[in-house]
Order: structure tokens, then sequence, then C-alpha cells
């Protein structure tokens, strides 16, 4: 199978959708002329044209408010911001229109609107540049929030949430655009709200998703040459969850490690503790073990950012203690 | 422009008193605690709508403004009743008693809200445009504001994009005096709200907000231009609010004398002024229309009152397009 880089799964999957469907536009900043400041647009101005691939100021409230508008009113827009910790400017758009307006409308209007772009920490950009906020927009009902961590579950699912007519936010990585992996050549689609099972194993599940699920199977390698076996499953999608595929393998396991590049106050994993815990209470051997970064903003210094981050051997004590080892 | 004839007269006098006297209605039963949450009435600024209406191409032009928003959709095209059962929670309110005062929409007839965060609808006013543009639909967006949102960076960056691609949108700035409680000269150093438009290159201009004819002619003007290609307009109609904010506002802020002053220029007074020194209706059939409105509130209010509130399942139903949407469960 051939090889490409995340970047272009991504851009393979919109042109593939607004090729498909002339509603699709793709709105942000650097998209255009720039190819995208990532490139993940690389082509796409010359291929559709200025009507449908638009680069805007930076003013991300407006442009977040026109997608939504337009949704309204029969385009089925792909938002980029630059980065989501570029969205909080524009989250009154999210939240209170994107999120609600099916709802305070009684149903009337459907919101098939896509945000993407890049989310959590990316190298030494401290505290404004690293925050990762999947859990702030799964808390929201209405959203669908959607964190692929390689090219081919990019671009299946991105394909998905284009064609999702509920406001999908589609989170990436600035450290995995240059990602290679193995997509086909040919159409096809993921599920969204559909777990995936990365590495089967039997003594304990490791659940992850986006690009920390990489320090997961490292860990999974280094606890193999010991002799423990690690099942890791990669979420892929955090709104709507998928608790099945979590308490299935659970209950073959018993055992629970969850790691989440987020703050530790109220995110992914504590909801999935919750919910293990309510409803395979009697399968658990150990305590629920979650790792996510420092409860602090994220620091510069190198020295400091490798102690904030969750990495590998933090897997591999986590997944010591809850077998007690 | 369409001419204003006998029977706009006619039509603006019909229209607008029942407007106010929808809104008195909705104020009556708030105070019976059958209507409940936030209560923005429009009374005073009928005429705002009224000129607006007869500039618009019904059917295509679209409409959204803020919480102040349960008469628009009546002169849309919206079933009264069905906006009064939306007050009441109700399950045959427009949005099957999941919006409330602050959100009446109808996809069907082109207004699009209905918007409670101030200002928030400012951008989805120029995403509405932004598609109609699109598509080629020569439709124009009419998208409202009061004069506190004019404060918000949501006007700025939008009027920066609309006039960047030259969208078909008409803004309209209700300035009826009062962001709440807080007149515009306390809250900005320019209280010429129409200039904000000069820094965007973006046609704008003062409007005599209490006469439908001027409102019309300033709304007539803009609207052309959008339909043609040539862009935004950026309106402010100097109007007046002579209720409160909302429903709890005691009024401290301006003086009975200040609200009477404005009630000599009544919207309504004025085109009824015009309908009886032209001999557009006798008497008696001015009369006529006022039993007739009076009769159409009473209609609302009785559909409303007799209509069942909605089934539980609706909560679920509507949130998500996807239809087994899996929702978390929230008690035993």
């Amino acid at each position: 199978m051939r090889t490409i880089q995340f970047r272009e799964a991504i851009a393979e999957a919109m042109s593939e959708e607004m090729r498909r469907d002339e509603t699709i536009y793709l709105m942000g900043e650097e998209v255009a002329e720039y190819n995208g400041a990532y490139k993940a647009s690389k082509g796409m101005l010359d291929e559709f044209g200025p009507e449908r691939v638009l680069d805007t100021p930076i003013s991300e409230l407006g442009f977040a408010g026109v997608g939504v508008g337009s949704a309204m009113n029969g385009n089925r827009p792909i938002i980029e911001f630059m980065t989501f910790n570029f969205s909080l400017v524009g989250i009154d758009q999210i939240i209170n229109n994107a999120a609600k307006m099916r709802q305070m409308s009684g149903g009337q209007f459907d919101i098939p609107i896509v945000f993407r772009g890049p989310t959590a920490s990316a190298g030494q950009l401290a505290a404004t540049h690293s925050q990762a906020f999947e859990s702030w927009y799964a808390n929201c009902p209405g959203l669908k929030v959607v964190v692929p961590s390689n090219p081919h579950d990019a671009k299946g699912l991105l394909k998905s949430a284009i064609r999702d007519n509920d406001p999908v936010i589609f989170m990436e990585s600035e450290q995995m655009y240059g990602d290679k992996g193995e997509v086909p050549e040919g159409e096809y689609t993921l599920p969204i709200g559909v777990a995936d099972i990365k590495r089967e194993g039997t003594d304990v599940t490791i659940v992850s998703f986006g690009k920390i699920i990489k320090e997961a199977f490292k860990a999974a390698d280094t606890l193999e040459k010991e002799g423990i076996s690690c099942e890791v499953i990669d979420l892929r999608t955090v709104r709507p969850l998928d608790h099945d595929t979590i308490l299935k393998s659970v209950r073959k396991t018993n055992r629970l490690v969850i790691l989440e590049e987020a703050w530790p106050f109220g995110n992914v994993s504590t909801e999935i503790t919750y919910q293990v815990q309510s409803q395979a209470f009697d399968y658990l051997d150990a305590p629920v073990e979650k790792i996510n970064t420092a409860d602090t903003p994220a620091p510069y210094s190198p020295a400091l950012l490798a102690e904030w981050l969750p990495n590998q051997e933090d897997v591999v004590k986590a997944v010591k203690k809850v077998l007690y080892k | 422009m369409k001419k204003i004839t006998k029977e706009v007269y006619l039509k603006w006098y019909e229209d607008m008193l029942f407007w106010r006297k929808f809104e008195d209605k909705l104020a009556a039963v708030y105070i019976q605690q059958k209507v409940r949450g936030f209560l923005h009435l429009y009374n005073g600024q009928e005429a705002v709508l009224a000129g607006s209406l007869h500039a618009m191409d019904l059917s295509k032009d679209k409409m959204i403004t803020a919480y102040r928003n349960h008469v628009q959709p009546i002169g849309m095209g919206v079933d009264p009743r069905r906006v009064m059962a939306e007050l009441y929670g109700k399950g045959t309110g427009t949005s099957q008693g999941l919006g409330g005062s602050m959100h009446i929409f109808s996809k069907e007839k082109g207004f699009y809200g209905g918007h409670g965060i101030v200002g928030g609808q400012i951008p989805l006013g120029a995403g509405l445009a932004f598609a109609d543009k699109y598509f080629k639909r020569e439709a124009v967006t009419l998208c409202y504001m009061g004069d506190g949102a004019v404060r918000q960076g949501s006007l700025h960056e939008t009027f920066n994009l609309a006039m960047l691609w030259q969208l078909p949108v008409v803004f309209i700035c209700e300035n009826n005096g009062y962001a709440m409680g807080t007149s515009v000269a306390r809250t900005a150093h320019t209280t010429d709200i129409w200039k904000l438009g000069l820094g965007y290159e973006m046609p704008c201009g003062p409007v005599d907000g209490m006469n439908p004819v001027k409102v019309a002619e300033a709304m007539d003007e803009a609207i052309e231009r959008a339909r043609s290609g040539g862009g935004p307009t950026f309106l402010e109609m100097k109007t007046y609010r002579y209720r409160g904010h909302s429903m709890s506002d005691a009024q401290h802020y301006r003086t009975k004398e200040e609200v009477e002053e404005y009630k000599k220029i009544d919207p309504i007074t004025q085109v009824l002024d015009v309908i009886r020194e032209k001999k557009y209706a006798s008497d008696e059939e001015i009369a006529e229309i006022d039993k007739r409105v009076k009769d159409r509130v009473k209609e609302c209010e009785k559909f409303a009152e007799e209509s069942p509130y909605p089934d539980k399942n609706v909560m679920y139903d509507v949130v998500y397009a996807q239809e087994d949407y899996p929702f978390l469960s929230h008690k035993l």
C-alpha cells in the first residue's frame, strides 16, 4: 500500500469531498494562497478557485460565525483554525451557535460544519499555544469531537466528518502533519463514534487518542519484552465516546490505564474512569490509573516541558502499578 | 421601491397594532406567570420592521436578529399563534418549546432567529449572505442588532469580512437609546453609531426609525445595492422602546417625560394620522381593524393556553441530526 503524510491525507479527504459535493468550501487563515499554515490544503486553491478556498483575516470569531450562518443556508463549510488555541476567540460561535442552533430551533436547522485544525502541545510553544481542548468541546451537547492519530484514520474520519449533518470538531496536531502512514488509494470512510483496538492484549487495557497515543505504543513494546501484554484502544472520537469497546476490553483485562494529553481536572480520562467504575466495577482488579499533563499551564523550558508532558515511562509505570508489579 | 399606497398604510396600521397588542398580551400573561424566562418587547420600534418588510422580497430575502424577536417572524409570515405557543413552552411552538422568548426561528419563512448572545448573530447574518452569494440566489439578508451589540468585536470582524467579500447583507442597528439600562453615551466616545461603517468604507447612515416611510426608503436603497452586487450597507435606525429592557427593569435610567416625548412620534400614531388625513379609512373601518387585532391576539392566547406541553423525548430528538445519537444518562 502507498504511504503518505498526515497533511496529505487531510488534503485528500477535503479535496475528494469537495469534488463530490459543490456545497463544501474551505475557509481559514493561510489556507488558500499560502497552501495552509501546515500545508494541509496544498493545491486546493488552484483546483477549486477562490470561491471555495478562502483566505480569511485573523478573525476567528467572524469567520467561525460566517461558517455557521452559511451552514444554516445550504453550505457544508470546513473552517480551519491555525490551531484550536485560537478557537477561543471564536468559541461563542461554536458553543452557542453551531452546537445549539438545531436544538434552539426545535430541529429546524442542521449545521453540517467541520471546524478543524491542530490541538495540544507542539514543541516548546509555552502556555498559550499548547492547550488541549478536546474535553471542553466534548462537554458540549450538539458537537461531535474527532481526534485521529494517524494518516489512515485522519482521511477516513475527516471524510465522514464532512458528510456528517452535525457540527464536528476535528483535531489534528502540528507534530503529526509530517507523520507517514499507509493510506489506500481508493475511497473509504471511517465511522464517527467507534474506537479502534490498535493493539490486542490480555493483561491491561490502555486507552488513549491523538498524537500522545504513540507513547502508549512505545510503552506497550517495552512491556511486551517484560512479558506484559497491553491492549491499546484508540478512541478516535471523544464525543460520542465508544464506551462499549472500552468496557469490553476492561472486562477482559481487568485493568485500565488512560493516557490523555490534557489537564488532569474533569477531562476525557475522568469521564472514562466514572463509566468504567459504574459499569464494570466487579471486573476491576485494580483502581483505574490516568496519566495527564501537569496541572499547570505548559512551560517553555525543555527541562520543564519534559516533566509536564506524559511520556512512555509514565505509561510503563502506571501499567506496572495496576498490575501490582 | 414599491409604491406606498393606501393599502400599504392600512396594512402597516393593522400589522403594527397587532405586533404591539401581541407584545402587550405577552406582558400581561408574563405577570400571570404563564410565560417565564426573559421577555424583551418591541413596543415603540415597530416602524423599523414595517418599513423593512415593505422593501424586502419575502420570497427569498432573509432576516436575522437578536432576542427582541417575537414580532419579526410574524411579519415574515409565521403563524403568530405558534410564536405565542413557543413563549408558553408548548409543543406547538415555533421551536416545539425548546427555544422560548429569545429563540424564535422559521426556516420556511426565512427567519433565522432569534439569538440570545448580544452580537452573536452578526457573523451569522454575513454567513447567510455568504451562502446566498455562493449559490447565486440574488437574495439579501437583513441582519439586525441593538445599540449594545455594536460594541462587540463580532460587528467589526463581520464588517471587514462582509466588505472584503462584498456580501449581500444589510446591517441594521436598532438604536433604542439603551443597552439594557445603560445609555449609548455612557459606553462609547462616539454616539453616532452609523459612523462605525466609515472605517470599513461601508455605505452607512442614520435613519428616522420611528417613521416606516423613511425606513422603507433607506432599506430599499440598501437592499437593491446588495442585490445588484454592491455589497453591504450599515443603517442606524433611531428608534425607541417604551417598555423596559426585559420585564424586571424598573427604568430608573430615564424619565417618564422622555418616554412621553417619544410617544408623540409613535409609529402607529404617525401612520394612523396619515390614514385619517388622507381619508384612507373611516372611523368605523379603523374600529373594525382594532377589533380584528384584538380578536387575533385573543386567538393566539387561546391556542397557546390549550396546546399541550412537548413530549419529554423531544429534548433529545432535536439536538443532533443523527437519529441514534448515544446520549449519556443523567440520573437513575
